[in-house]
């Protein structure tokens, strides 16, 4: 038996808002056969981990902190998927983006004022940018590969906060802990309603979420993406600059991360520490898949990826299963939303075969 | 032995899993898949290897488990490649994350736990020569394969018809489909193998240079090898060259350290990295010569028509 493809003479829209919710079904089954694997009832333990979270406030709370920077990072990152440049440096953009805003109430910890918090956010909006303009550079001026380039950047970044808050930054009252001082009260990110923790950051993710929306949507900046997205060449006759293309994705999916960077480090850790995110620069990639590269899609995804985040701590405590099952639960996710969106652009035929077809290409 | 015996052993170590990995890579390139899932099938070989060799208590089994292991592992992304035609390099990326993932898992009830060294195997006669002896030929198996692999690889791909039909996909599928190659089945073969020497790869971490299984244990190797593939552009003796020069940077830390030089710990650890970007700007900034060595389908999809 075979697998054949035959291609669709349009894309399917029955399939493409089909696909996500498909690959959602087969990630749960997946899930259930999992921890069937690992010795637990599959039903309460999919249950409680994706069913439980949504029950009580508090956890809701949890679930849009998590939320808030892998939307904020997964909008980023759709633009520059669409434009065709593969930035999966996120995580480093956004470490980048949490010590640059940090810069203002560690290193200037004795000035207060009310444009500490707006000026944070600037600073790392401005970092997360900077540092993906080393790829950009990279990849518009050197024709090096920003996939890589990308990539090696996020163990500098890791590394480099690992040293600062080991030496230059480390809070002189922490008993040698590896964190920076707390911050003042005035640089922390306030809380969004009065019921639990979310905070602000949340707000950010769902405006910029929305803007990149109009923007993909309603403006010439959109069109462009996607032209030059789908076919350099074309975009090149249109009269649209592939290396402008590259600086701007760059810039604006590194900005969105160092925003997330700093919201997360500023609204929920209130200090830095050698490690200040559980890899939302590598969910977001997923986020930004699953939500078939839309800005509204990845709304709905990144609470979906949130939900993975806090039901995996949820089993954790109550089934004693490995934090691990969440990465496992995120990278079948990423598989199924890939292969179900074949399904938009091909029909699938499964062929028996007979005799003198074995000399065909597509045999395995 | 001498101080530089002893380096340079250190460099063998740290470079066997690089140029490994990188030639699986190399391979699968070769026939126009970018499996960016390296890391992945690498860190998936070091927990399947550590796992198997502590059931068992032989190291043999366990480089089996890893190469195994990862062949079996990279078929999910070929089947997902190959016969769904999916984007590769998003399904690299997930192939990554899920083998992190499942690594975790396999190797939790490990942490902690002393591993068994893979012993070296002294070659009669060729260990004795003097300097020579003692860094060659008394190496582990792993050791001898990697360099066997390279001679292998390098006559097949340049001297045998079927690396000839290798390197015709890969730089032109359409072509090799007409004239009656088969594609598809050629790059499922590759991918495995590719995934088969990720594993072997990871083997080698858990087993020869940290016996004991620690979490994310390839700590971005798998990155670099598909950075060394660059590097090498596409052939066999530069990529040994090449993983040979990264070993020694990236064991050049341990020794910075050991000589107390005050140089904070964390910037020599991203010496690999911060070379890993320095090299690939080196290599591509000439953009004729990258065009000219690149796979011309690398990275593109292929759909049979009918």
């Amino acid at each position: 038996m075979r697998i054949e493809l035959e291609k669709r003479a349009n894309p399917s829209t029955f399939f493409s808002v089909l696909s996500p919710f498909l690959a959602l079904g087969l990630t749960v089954l997946a899930g259930g056969i999992m921890f069937a694997l690992l010795g637990k009832d599959p039903i309460s333990a999919l249950y409680s981990f994706f069913v439980e979270p949504l029950l009580d406030v508090w956890s809701l709370h949890e679930i849009a902190i998590k939320a808030a920077p892998l939307i904020l990072i997964g909008v980023g990152l759709s633009v520059c998927y669409r434009s065709n440049n593969w930035n999966i440096g996120a995580e480093g953009q956004f470490i980048a983006g949490a010590i640059a805003g940090a810069i203002v109430p560690v290193v200037f910890h004795d000035w207060h004022s009310p444009l500490v918090l707006p000026l944070m956010l600037i600073f790392g909006m401005i970092g997360g940018a900077l540092y993906a303009a080393i790829p950009a550079f990279l990849k518009a001026h050197m024709n090096t590969n920003e996939i890589l380039t990308s990539l090696m950047l996020v163990y500098i970044a890791q590394l480099f906060l690992d040293w600062l808050v080991r030496g230059p930054w480390r809070s002189p009252d922490a008993y040698n802990f590896p964190v920076t001082r707390d911050f003042a009260p005035e640089a922390i990110l306030p809380e969004l309603v009065s019921s639990g923790r979310t905070n602000l950051g949340f707000a950010f993710a769902i405006i910029a979420a929305i803007a990149l929306w109009i923007m993909m949507r309603y403006t010439l900046k959109g069109f462009e993406i996607t032209v030059l997205g789908q076919s350099e060449r074309a975009g090149r006759f249109a009269g649209f600059s592939s290396k402008r293309m590259i600086w701007f994705s760059l810039l604006l999916s590194g900005a969105l991360a160092g925003l997330a960077g700093i919201s997360e480090v500023s609204g929920t850790i209130g200090k830095l520490q050698p490690v200040i995110s559980p890899g939302y620069g590598f969910t977001a990639i997923i986020v930004a898949f699953l939500g078939r590269l839309s800005p509204l899609g990845i709304i709905a995804a990144g609470l979906f990826l949130a939900l993975t985040y806090v039901g995996g701590e949820a089993v954790q405590l109550t089934l004693s299963v490995s934090d691990k099952v969440t990465r496992v639960f995120q990278g079948l996710l990423l598989f199924f939303v890939l292969s179900c969106d074949t399904l938009i652009q091909y029909k699938i035929r499964l062929v028996f075969s007979r005799f003198g077809q074995s000399s065909e290409g597509g045999a395995h | 032995m001498g101080i530089i015996e002893a380096i340079l052993l250190t460099v063998i170590t740290a470079a066997t899993p690089l140029v490994l990995a990188s030639m699986g890579e190399l391979v699968a390139e070769r026939t126009g898949v970018l499996n960016l899932g390296v890391e992945g099938m690498m860190v998936m070989g070091a927990a399947l290897a550590f796992a198997a060799t502590q059931v068992t208590g032989s190291p043999y089994i366990g480089i089996l488990a890893g190469i195994v292991g990862g062949a079996l592992f990279s078929l999910l992304f070929g089947f997902l490649t190959l016969t769904l035609v999916t984007n590769q390099v998003a399904t690299g990326l997930a192939l990554t994350i899920l083998g992190l993932g499942i690594s975790g898992q396999i190797g939790e009830p490990y942490l902690g736990v002393s591993g068994i060294k893979l012993q070296p195997i002294a070659i009669p006669l060729l260990a004795d020569i003097p300097f020579l002896g003692p860094l060659l030929f008394r190496q582990d198996l792993i050791f001898y394969l990697s360099i066997g692999l390279v001679v292998g690889v390098n006559w097949f791909l340049f001297k045998t018809r079927a690396g000839l039909k290798i390197r015709a996909i890969g730089d032109n599928h359409g072509s090799a489909h007409a004239l009656g190659i088969h594609v598809i089945r050629t790059r499922y073969l590759a991918v495995m193998f590719g995934g088969a020497c990720a594993g072997l790869a990871g083997a080698q971490l858990s087993l020869v240079y940290t016996p004991q299984w620690v979490e994310n244990m390839s700590a971005g190797r798998g990155w670099i090898a598909l950075a060394l593939v660059v590097f090498a552009s596409w052939r066999p003796w530069r990529l040994l060259a090449g993983g040979y020069l990264f070993g020694a940077v990236s064991i050049s830390q341990l020794h910075a350290q050991a000589l107390g030089l005050g140089i904070p710990s964390q910037f020599l650890s991203a010496l690999p990295y911060i070379a890993t970007i320095v090299v690939l700007i080196l290599i591509s900034h000439n953009r004729r010569m990258t065009l000219v060595n690149t796979p011309a389908c690398l990275g593109k999809p292929f759909v049979p028509d009918r």
